[in-house]
């Protein structure tokens, strides 16, 4: 059975990126409720991402300036991209809100969104961290009037008389529903009640009346001169909303393999809430099955997952910071360039033999400077070329091991590593493993055989899952 | 405690399995290739390569209106029909296309074409329609269907560092190596191989612990014997010096050495030729027309031309109208490849582009990408073509 460390640990990887060393021994100290309500408090507030301030629109002329002009603005939001794809990634490591930022990293790969624009990643981000524990309903809403939303599914295109259909189609296909509950009329019809729906050059959504299209609409059966915001309603009346949102959320949260009964009592009691996003999380991180041994150490950490928690754990610090977006491309995941608008596949088709082999050899490559053999695929796109250059190859970081040093109080090598396998992995460690690591540990001083047998976890298959 | 206990039964059956290395290598000798079995390789050049300016429609005046400064003159242009010619840099695709190894099919894509890389790429790789998300390709589909009981990832290899989503299967995923030794190296490297070899899941670990584990063993001793079968070295060595020519030879010489792999998939990058787009793509078809005629050439020397078609596609073409940098824009259909001793038609397979009837100034598809993919997979890999596709698509015969 997995022990008490296990279950503390087991709620703060899912609720979060995992506790740091500093904070293990006051934790273990403290009941899993109120572990709980610390987690929610922690997450009253939050910090906005502010790497371009409001005065700062610069990019958002973009589409609307002459040639020249328009190169080096490209070349600055690429630039900005980077910055705010790197001033996410160390927020997620550091800060207190790891709920927030949690929640925020599931709902950017559910409302699956990219843009050139490094202003409207910023916007949609920040809305989606204000809301992410609202309801669901508030965020939905928001995300619809989002400027990125709307130009990366063609809203800012949809007109009376030319409907473009994309955002109608997916909001119902991948934001809410899911397929098989709505019809080919249902898109059509819908899209018709968007026209009209776009953003200005301020990032600020604006409703282009003479765009849009006020005849009567038959919407999911009910005839009306329905607007957007009605469709949004009528899709939250449906009770198959709530039903995809928590199998989604079931399966990030709690376990890959879905439980129907589970889901369904769930999917209910946020059905009767009216999408309450907060009481939902709080419904799950106390239930008794949610620390059931076939839940703990049985999810297979997303990349970005993986490389905040180790971020977390061993207090790393990258020199430069961009070999983070080499990490994130090699292991198939960069923040703010989601695959496409349905997100990351989850579970094991973050596996193949090369995403697992850069995270074997990936924690004693940084600090031992060694190279990892392996090189990013260029996808051929001029934009994203940034993430495949060579030169980040060689990866370099600093750890805090004093920290983990002080959970490894043991006095022999073989205590020492059963503190830090216990603190490191949610799975057990087999006999030939403990062998294998002892076998090789260095005997010339403690500081060494924490080292070694810190990295020597942290580069097993057991470290994948959390 | 059912599911319990079935986690322990997971973990120690793979547990044995990493024991079993040679066991495995014995399975792989055991289905080697039989001397009629067929091979695919899949060229993808990434970015969105200009099919105007590849294959040339030298007789249209709608073409040369529309590319001032861009279009291929018709006198340096290679001609291969009285419609049709191909880009000057492609002197050495052109002896192939002489050879009667070539067949240029016009005008492929897909309803609804999506105008943007990764998505279209997307498209490309799972073989969806533009409004449906797969998280499987249609290789990786291949080899799902593959699978009787050993799956193996070896049987596809991707010559990169990293792996596609083309390559990758429900229950299987190709290979990924650049190069043999390279990828040996790696998985012998003292940390992988370490717990490759002797690491082992606790019995009460969850079964995704096992999973890591088989895939770890199962990496190391495809590399061993991939690394083997790379080692087989005949004489010819004629190729151009670029690393995508270095990838084609590997292909070769894997073939040469027998190995059970049915799929190979290289790409080539940099066909987003924006801005001064002739320079950029000389360069570019200069390296993929050099590279693959070597390869062909090297399969010749072995015997094995009849016994490998090389499909080339890029995820859309390019606009009609040149833009105001020299270069072109994101457009939709393209025409694509086949290469090889085994086609049923070769030469010019469908009527050139027709330039006057454009969809948003974009060429329109005659041809779904998927028939294509269809005949590949029923009629060359002889693979079940519903468990790859799950629809019918009507196939066209180039195979």
């Amino acid at each position: 059975m997995p022990s008490n460390q296990q279950h503390i640990q087991h709620l703060y990887l899912r609720a979060g990126f995992g506790l740091q060393p500093e904070q293990l021994p006051a934790a273990l100290q403290m009941p899993i409720q109120k572990h709980v309500e610390a987690i929610f408090s922690d997450s009253k507030s939050y910090q906005p991402i502010n790497l371009l301030n409001d005065n700062e629109l610069k990019v958002i002329k973009l589409l609307f300036t002459d040639k020249e002009e328009r190169k080096e603005l490209v070349m600055d939001a690429l630039n900005r991209g980077r910055e705010l794809n790197l001033l996410w990634m160390r927020q997620m490591a550091e800060s207190k809100a790891g709920l927030r930022e949690k929640m925020t990293l599931f709902w950017h790969g559910h409302f699956a969104t990219r843009t050139l624009n490094a202003f409207f990643a910023q916007l949609q981000n920040n809305l989606i961290r204000e809301k992410a524990l609202g309801k669901f309903g508030d965020l939905l809403m928001s995300i619809s009037k989002d400027p990125a939303m709307l130009q990366f599914l063609n809203n800012q295109q949809n007109k009376k008389n030319s409907p473009n259909e994309n955002f109608a189609r997916e909001v119902m296909e991948l934001f809410t529903l899911g397929r098989g509950n709505y019809t080919e009329t249902d898109i059509k019809e819908a899209a018709r009640a968007f026209t009209g729906w776009g953003f200005n050059q301020q990032g600020e959504f604006v409703f282009r009346q003479f765009f849009h299209d006020t005849d009567l609409k038959t919407f999911m059966g009910k005839r009306g001169n329905w607007g957007g915001e009605d469709i949004i309603r009528m899709i939250l009346d449906k009770r198959e909303t709530a039903i995809f949102i928590i199998r989604k959320i079931y399966r990030y949260f709690v376990n890959d393999t879905p439980d129907e009964g589970i889901i369904g009592e769930l999917a209910n009691s946020f059905y009767e809430s009216e999408y309450e996003i907060g009481k939902l999380m709080q419904q799950i991180f106390t239930a008794d099955w949610f620390y059931s041994p076939k839940n703990i150490g049985s999810r297979i950490k997303a990349p970005v997952e993986y490389i905040t928690q180790f971020r977390r754990q061993f207090g790393l610090q990258f020199e430069p910071e961009n070999a983070l977006l080499f990490i994130q491309k090699l292991l198939g995941q960069v923040v703010f360039y989601p695959p496409n608008v349905a997100g990351w596949a989850e579970g094991k088709n973050w596996i193949d033999s090369s995403t697992l082999m850069v995270r074997t050899l990936l924690p004693f490559s940084i600090m031992r400077e060694i190279e990892l053999p392996v090189e990013a695929k260029d996808d051929g796109d001029v934009n994203t070329e940034f993430l495949a250059q060579r030169n980040f190859r060689k990866l370099k970081a600093t750890a805090n091991w004093d920290a983990l040093s002080k959970i490894a109080s043991g006095s022999s090598e073989k205590e020492i590593l059963e503190q830090l396998a216990a603190y490191l992995l949610q799975n057990k460690l087999s006999d030939a493993n403990k062998q294998l690591i002892l076998k090789n540990t260095p005997t010339t001083n403690r500081e060494a055989a924490v080292q070694f047998i810190s990295l020597s976890l942290a580069s097993l298959p057991e470290y994948q899952l959390c | 405690m059912a599911s319990r206990r079935h986690f322990i039964k997971q973990s120690s059956l793979a547990a044995a399995g990493t024991m079993m290395i040679p066991a495995f290598l014995k399975a792989f000798e055991a289905q080697a290739l039989s001397p009629d079995d067929k091979i695919l390789v899949v060229i993808q050049l990434s970015g969105g390569n200009d099919g105007l300016n590849t294959v040339i429609p030298y007789r249209n005046d709608i073409y040369y209106r529309e590319r001032q400064t861009i279009a291929i003159a018709a006198n340096d242009a290679l001609k291969i029909s009285d419609e049709l010619a191909l880009n000057p840099a492609m002197e050495k695709f052109r002896r192939l296309y002489d050879d009667g190894l070539v067949s240029i099919v016009n005008s492929v894509g897909y309803p609804n074409p999506d105008r943007s890389h990764f998505r279209s790429m997307d498209i490309w790789h799972t073989a969806s329609n533009s409004d449906e998300y797969l998280t499987t390709g249609w290789l990786g589909r291949y080899l799902d269907s593959q699978c009787n009981g050993i799956c193996q990832s070896h049987q596809a290899i991707e010559l990169d560092d990293t792996l596609s989503l083309a390559l990758k299967g429900h229950h299987v995923k190709a290979l990924a190596l650049q190069a043999p030794k390279k990828l040996y190296q790696a998985v012998h490297s003292p940390v992988y191989e370490n717990i490759a070899k002797y690491g082992k899941p606790a019995e009460d670990s969850h079964e995704n612990v096992a999973y890591l584990y088989k895939t770890m063993a199962e990496t190391i001793s495809s590399a061993d014997y991939i690394y083997q079968k790379s080692g087989i070295k005949n004489s010819y060595t004629d190729y151009p010096d670029s690393p995508f020519a270095k990838r084609l030879k590997t292909v070769a010489e894997l073939i040469n050495g027998g190995a059970q792999t049915r799929v190979y998939y290289v790409s080539l990058s940099g066909f987003d030729t924006h801005v001064r787009q002739n320079q950029q793509q000389t360069r570019l078809l200069t390296e993929y027309s050099e590279a693959v005629y070597a390869f062909m050439q090297h399969l010749k020397s072995m015997g094995k031309q009849q016994h490998v078609a090389v499909l080339t596609f890029s995820e859309f073409g390019r606009r009609l109208a040149q833009n105001a940098s020299n270069g072109t824009d994101h457009g939709a259909a393209n025409c694509l490849f086949l290469i090889g001793a085994s086609l049923k038609k070769t030469g010019v397979f469908n009527p050139a582009p027709d330039l006057n009837n454009l969809d948003n100034g974009d060429l329109k598809y005659q041809i779904d990408f998927r028939s294509i993919y269809t005949n590949l997979v029923q009629d060359w890999l002889k693979a079940d073509i519903a468990a790859v596709l799950g629809r019918n698509f009507e196939p066209i015969r180039l195979v």
